[in-house]
């Protein structure tokens, strides 16, 4: 079975990390990282950037706004991971995945760090 | 078991919001600066017991708000105050106020706050100071250490600063677009200048007053969570993570400054660049371009070339002209003959600079550009007259070092010539 694993956190808090702090915790994930993927067992890890650089399509409307999705009454059910130019290409291929399924909104969130991991099986 | 850097953190990033929301309580500085304390101190002793709150920052205006109006009565008569295990229990009360306490009023408050310390009465440096207590909640001895003065001078200046905003009468009425759009404008500004007060020191002093730079980007996203869709608002944060991005290349171990073109690439940071370029990316959506914007767009294309001379000196240029419409001054002008210099070559670049002797005759970076133009040309004699005059008109020795650089090398060459 393939898991994902969504973390969260205070945004806030962690963007104050100084580079030291920053640094320190991903040293120490990288050690579990390491051991993840010699065992077979990490796919791709990614770090999104702050919510603040996020911007939302909601399907139905096709509305595109400014700021993460904040709504609380639909749920987490999936993610992409695209490659683009720039971030009208991004919401140029949210809006096309949105025909292909309406309904719901799509957050686009540039990523900080993508690990590839290895192929898992 | 919450730990106590957590804790510090949220405090931390609660207190815009939480101050600002009991200066609407209270009317006071003081007493909504007093009554925050109070509720950190029973933080500090709470959350470890009984775990962080859902959301800090109404957790602390809940209680801050209660310690404020029990210092009130106290001040009356003398009530006990609630004992411990009643503020322990304020998980149902919490959630009802986080739920009034919806983004708009949320964002009235900080941005009353913000506008509050940039009252045009008070001096740059007083307005900088004053924001750096009241809103992130530096300790004096920082901002002092921040400034090069002393602990009292600094506490002076504050309390000055202080005395003169509570005669200002700030409307605590939510404002109108025009007003909150000034609001912002003068915000941004203040903003700003807090992040330049940082990055404009030396060597050095860079270690001191880099927490002014932390600071003036914790406030543009702060900002920008409250007002997501300003694109100024996107290339004012986006310019100072792009800049503040090169801070580890930007002097050598001698404490030299380093010149763009010379910086280590690899001691940038490239987190901060992703987000600062996405920020531009984001704000060019809007199509409607701004003073920030600009300047970040010239930013992000430094930070995006791998090497100096992958820069795309041309795009700059493009961009130097848009701000010289936007914003005309002759330092903007200046900026742009860099770039000319690069496209069209030394001669376009004095061409451009000539103009502005009268204006920028005074003005360090005027002589040391055009010392550099004229020797690209060939033009030793004049460059050598060029660099005198900087160096003695440099404002730091790390500028005036700079220039000497340019010298010697230019009498290492007529030597060996």
């Amino acid at each position: 079975m393939h898991y994902a694993i969504l973390c969260y956190n205070s945004e806030a808090v962690v963007t104050s990390w100084t580079k030291e702090e920053d640094d320190a915790v991903m040293a120490k994930l990288h050690v579990v990282h390491e051991r993840l993927e010699k065992a077979g067992k990490l796919g791709p890890s990614i770090r999104l950037l702050p919510t603040t650089t996020a911007t939302t399509l909601f399907k139905q409307k096709d509305l595109v706004i400014d700021g993460p999705y904040a709504e609380t009454k639909e749920q987490l059910l999936g993610f992409y991971v695209i490659d683009c130019a720039d971030l009208d290409e991004a919401v140029a291929i949210a809006r096309e995945l949105g025909v292909a399924n309406p309904g719901g909104a799509y957050e686009i969130r540039p990523m900080a760090l993508f690990l590839p991991g290895v192929p898992l099986s | 078991m919450t730990d106590l850097a957590w804790i510090d953190g949220a405090l931390t990033s609660a207190r815009p919001q939480a101050v600002s929301a009991l200066l609407r309580y209270f009317r006071d500085l003081d007493a909504a600066e007093e009554a925050f304390q109070n509720a950190c101190i029973r933080a500090l002793k709470n959350w470890p017991q009984n775990g962080p709150p859902r959301d800090p920052a109404a957790w602390l205006i809940m209680v801050g708000r209660n310690a404020g109006i029990d210092q009130m009565r106290r001040g009356k008569k003398q009530t006990a105050l609630p004992d411990e295990a009643a503020i322990s229990d304020l998980e149902d009360a919490e959630a009802a106020i986080a739920e009034r306490l919806d983004g708009a009023q949320y964002r009235d408050d900080i941005l009353r706050l913000l506008f509050i310390c940039c009252h045009p009465d008070l001096p740059a440096t007083q307005q900088i100071a004053l924001a750096l207590r009241i809103v992130s909640g530096l300790s004096v001895k920082q901002i002092a250490r921040a400034f090069l003065v002393g602990e009292a001078a600094m506490e002076q200046r504050i309390t000055r600063a202080k005395a003169r905003i509570a005669k200002a009468d700030v409307a605590f009425e939510a404002p109108g677009p025009v007003e909150r759009a000034e609001r912002l404008g003068a915000v941004a500004a203040m903003i700003y200048l807090v992040f330049n007060e940082g990055y404009s020191a030396g060597a050095e002093d860079a270690g001191h007053r880099a927490p002014l730079c932390e600071e003036a980007i914790r406030l543009a996203r702060l900002l920008l969570v409250l007002f997501p869709a300003e694109p100024e608002i996107m290339g004012l944060a986006a310019l100072m993570l792009l800049t503040e991005a090169r801070r580890p290349a930007r002097f050598n171990a001698a404490g030299e400054a380093v010149l763009l073109e010379d910086q280590d690439r690899g001691l940038w940071r490239p987190k901060m660049i992703a987000e600062g370029m996405a920020l531009v990316d984001k704000a060019m959506r809007h199509r409607r371009p701004g003073p920030y914007q600009v300047q970040a767009a010239i930013a992000a294309l430094h930070g995006q070339a791998r090497c100096a001379q992958e820069t795309d000196w041309a795009q700059i240029d493009l961009l130097y002209a848009t701000l010289e419409r936007l914003q005309p001054s002759p330092v903007t002008t200046l900026n742009r003959a860099v770039a000319v210099a690069k496209v069209r070559g030394p001669e376009a670049a004095l061409a451009m600079i000539a103009p502005l002797a009268d204006a920028l005759g005074g003005y360090f970076h005027f002589h040391g550009a055009r010392g550099a133009f004229l020797l690209q040309t060939g033009r030793k004699g004049e460059a050598r007259e060029a660099f005198d005059r900087a160096i003695a008109l440099a404002n730091t020795a790390a500028e005036a070092a700079h220039i000497r650089m340019h010298l010697d090398r230019l009498m290492r060459e007529s030597a060996g010539a």
